[in-house]
């Protein structure tokens, strides 16, 4: 079995990434777009990690900013559903381009 | 040294007394209010007398020169070293005999005014601007600075603002009241650059400091003053045209005159006050004060000084003799009499006997002032029994207004330069100094005091004698005894003030002055006031035609001189006609145009802009996120590529 190398994990995440952006952007549903965040947010964490174990194997600094991310992320996780909750509340709806009232 | 305390405290009385009926009058002290500040003046008056007789026979003489003193200074703006605005006390024989003119009339108007006012519903304000009134007068001439001088001349513009338009439901006070404000404020803008050469020149603000600097012909300050000129005049000359300037303004001298019968709108004691003690004698101590500077540096200056007062003398003196409002008659022969008091400085020389003329106009200021308070407070007396300003609604008074008339004879004799009242001295003395050194301007003089006796007793006859007096309605008499009390004292005053011996105190340097008394020179001034009174009886003491018959036949002159030979109109004329078409139209066409514009056009362009640049904030999400990758993207593409 060959064990994956760094650019393995990086072309991942890379892919990740991307993917969260293309939800981002094409989904219309707010639940779907807060998903697509945290799959970005993971794959920032994933090259944390994978640039830790590979480079400098001795220190734990990307470790400890990914247990950061996923902190941060539960925390944006908690506002973002709050937020959808009072959305669907006032528009009967989670769509994202319903709730554009705060323009010009 | 004298105890600066009194002074400040004569200073301050009535300046407390303006902020006690400013601030409480209305609505705690109404009814006794006049009695305060009548109290409080009182006070200062007496503080006032206390001072100059301390100068004059105590500490002021020192082996027989009386000496400028400082008795008070505090530096308040230090600009640099040398250069400071003070606010102190400057002692000399016109500083402390203004101090009793000017408390002593103040006084007389306030006890007056507590008859002639009553039951004003603005009673306790009246008395207040009239506290103000008197303070900025006597700050002005304590000044020991020319700025402080300056502050105290602008707040009693301010103060003679209040009071003229002191009736400001009549539309004509108020035009009277800012007519007398802009033309005032006009002249001190000369009278400010006038300030700002000197000081730049004497490199002073300090009286004393300054006029020792700009008399002394070998110091550098007086060197450099009189080699800079400007159009080939000399840089001293030009500060002290313009420091003229503003006193001609102040005292209404031709052809900044044109405020002074209008001022007439004010009350009838204000107008005493104005007149006799503060405002229009401002700008004769102005000069006096700066007397040294035009006499030893600035000859040239004095001579304007000299010719500007005589043409005022007689032009005013002609237009009294036409007017029918008693009180214009007496604002143009205040006008005229300033006149002789200017151009008596203007003939003077420094020191010694020929400094008569000096003398002679600060005798003449402190007589005129009593006899002109006496007329106007008599004037107001008439007014207050006929409801009236006009002449022709007067006539046969006498018996109806005994006191009143006799304090009033004894007023115009004074004024016509009848021996023995107060007005012969002090004319003979402006007489006899301008027959020594300006023959020109003598004979001037000489025509118009002859003018003086006319108009006076023109203004005498038509009041108290010609017809008849009918009276109509409620009749309530003479006034009471707060009107009649100052009249006699002023009468008192009127006659007897010819007697002190003036030269004695206050001469051009300080040393006595005796003047001698010539018996053949009085006589042609005498006959001539004497001509003029019979002139006046013939034509005035009977109702009668003879006077529309000389003023028919007189027709364009009269005319002129009713009209004020067209002053007024000539300044409607430059002010409407020329300086809104010429300046003002076209400075509002570019305030409207291009600055306005300028301003507009920022806005417009900034609104146009953001119209369109406003779709962005669309209130869509993922629009903004396309923005942010957009940007974050073209960020990362920049710093990839510079960083190689």
């Amino acid at each position: 079995m060959m064990q994956p190398g760094l650019y393995h994990i990086l072309f991942i995440s890379a892919a990740l990434f991307f993917i969260g952006v293309f939800g981002f952007f094409t989904r219309r549903n707010l639940i779907t777009m807060l998903m697509s965040v945290e799959l970005i947010l993971n794959s920032v964490n994933l090259n944390f990690i994978a640039f830790n174990k590979y480079l400098w194997a001795d220190k734990l600094d990307g470790l400890f900013f990914t247990i950061f991310v996923i902190a941060i992320a539960a925390a944006e996780a908690a506002i973002a559903i709050a937020i959808i909750i009072n959305l669907s509340r006032n528009f009967q709806s989670i769509d994202v381009e319903k709730t554009d009232e705060m323009k010009f | 040294m004298p105890n600066p305390t009194y002074i400040i405290l004569i200073l301050l009385l009535p300046l407390a007394s303006f902020l006690l009926m400013g601030l409480f009058g209305r609505s705690y002290i109404k009814n006794a209010s006049g009695l305060i500040s009548t109290a409080m003046l009182f006070v200062a008056t007496c503080l006032a007398f206390y001072v100059a007789y301390g100068y004059f026979f105590e500490y002021g003489n020192v082996n027989g020169v009386y000496q400028k003193l400082i008795p008070f200074k505090y530096t308040w703006l230090e600009f640099s070293k040398g250069v400071s605005i003070d606010m102190g006390i400057l002692l000399d024989p016109i500083t402390a005999m203004m101090l009793v003119v000017v408390t002593l009339i103040s006084l007389m108007v306030h006890i007056y005014s507590l008859g002639y006012m009553k039951g004003e519903e603005r009673f306790a304000t009246y008395y207040s601007f009239l506290g103000l009134f008197t303070f900025s007068m006597l700050g002005l001439v304590i000044a020991s600075n020319i700025f402080q001088i300056y502050i105290f001349w602008e707040l009693v513009g301010v103060s003679s603002f209040l009071l003229i338009g002191y009736y400001f439901e009549k539309p004509s006070a108020v035009a009277a009241c800012k007519k007398a404000f802009i033309v005032t404020r006009f002249a001190d803008l000369g009278f400010l650059i006038g300030i700002l050469i000197l000081s730049f020149y004497a490199g002073t603000l300090d009286f004393n400091t300054l006029i020792q600097r700009l008399t002394s012909p070998e110091s550098m300050e007086f060197k450099t003053a009189v080699a800079s000129s400007f159009l080939g005049i000399s840089a001293l000359t030009w500060g002290m045209v313009l420091v003229f300037v503003g006193g001609a303004g102040k005292s209404a001298m031709f052809p900044l005159h044109i405020w002074l019968p209008d001022a007439m709108e004010g009350p009838t004691p204000v107008s005493a006050l104005i007149h006799a003690a503060t405002m229009v004698v401002a700008g004769v101590f102005l000069v006096a004060r700066l007397f040294p500077v035009f006499a030893l540096s600035t000859p040239d200056a004095l001579h304007i000084v000299a010719y500007v007062g005589a043409t005022s003398a007689l032009i005013a003196a002609i237009i009294a003799c036409t007017q029918t409002d008693i009180k214009r008659v007496l604002a143009f022969s205040t006008m005229s009499q300033i006149g002789f008091m200017m151009f008596a400085l203007g003939v003077s020389k420094y020191g010694g006997e020929e400094g008569l003329g000096y003398t002679a106009s600060m005798f003449h200021l402190f007589t005129h002032a009593l006899f002109k308070a006496l007329l106007f407070l008599g004037a107001g007396a008439v007014i207050h029994f006929v409801h009236s300003n006009d002449m022709n609604d007067m006539g046969g008074l006498r018996k109806h207004l005994p006191i009143t008339h006799a304090t009033f004879l004894i007023a115009c004799l004074a004024i016509s330069g009848v021996p023995p009242f107060a007005g012969f001295f002090s004319k003979e003395e402006i007489l006899l100094a301008a027959f020594q050194h300006n023959p020109t301007i003598y004979w001037i003089a000489l025509l118009t005091s002859g003018l003086t006796a006319f108009y006076m007793f023109r203004l005498y006859f038509s009041i108290f004698w010609n017809k008849e007096y009918h009276p109509h309605g409620e009749h309530h008499g003479e006034g009471g005894f707060a009107m009649m009390m100052p009249l006699v004292l002023l009468a008192v005053g009127a006659a007897a003030a010819g007697f002190i011996p003036f030269g004695k105190f206050v001469s051009s340097d300080g040393k006595a002055l005796i003047s001698e008394f010539h018996l053949q020179f009085s006589i042609a001034p005498v006959a001539l006031g004497l001509v003029g009174i019979l002139t006046a009886l013939l034509l005035y003491k009977k109702q009668n035609s003879k006077p529309d018959t000389i003023a028919s036949s007189l027709n364009a002159l009269y005319k002129a001189a009713y009209h004020k030979f067209y002053i007024d109109e000539l300044y409607l004329f430059i002010t409407k006609k020329i300086l809104f078409n010429l300046v003002g139209r076209p400075a509002a066409w570019f305030d409207k145009n291009v600055v306005d514009g300028m301003v507009n056009a920022t806005g417009n362009s900034t609104q146009t802009i953001s119209e369109k640049i406003k779709g962005f904030q669309s209130g869509k999400v993922q629009e903004y996120a396309i923005y942010f990758l957009a940007g974050a993207t073209a960020l990362a593409v920049c710093g990839i590529y510079l960083w190689k």
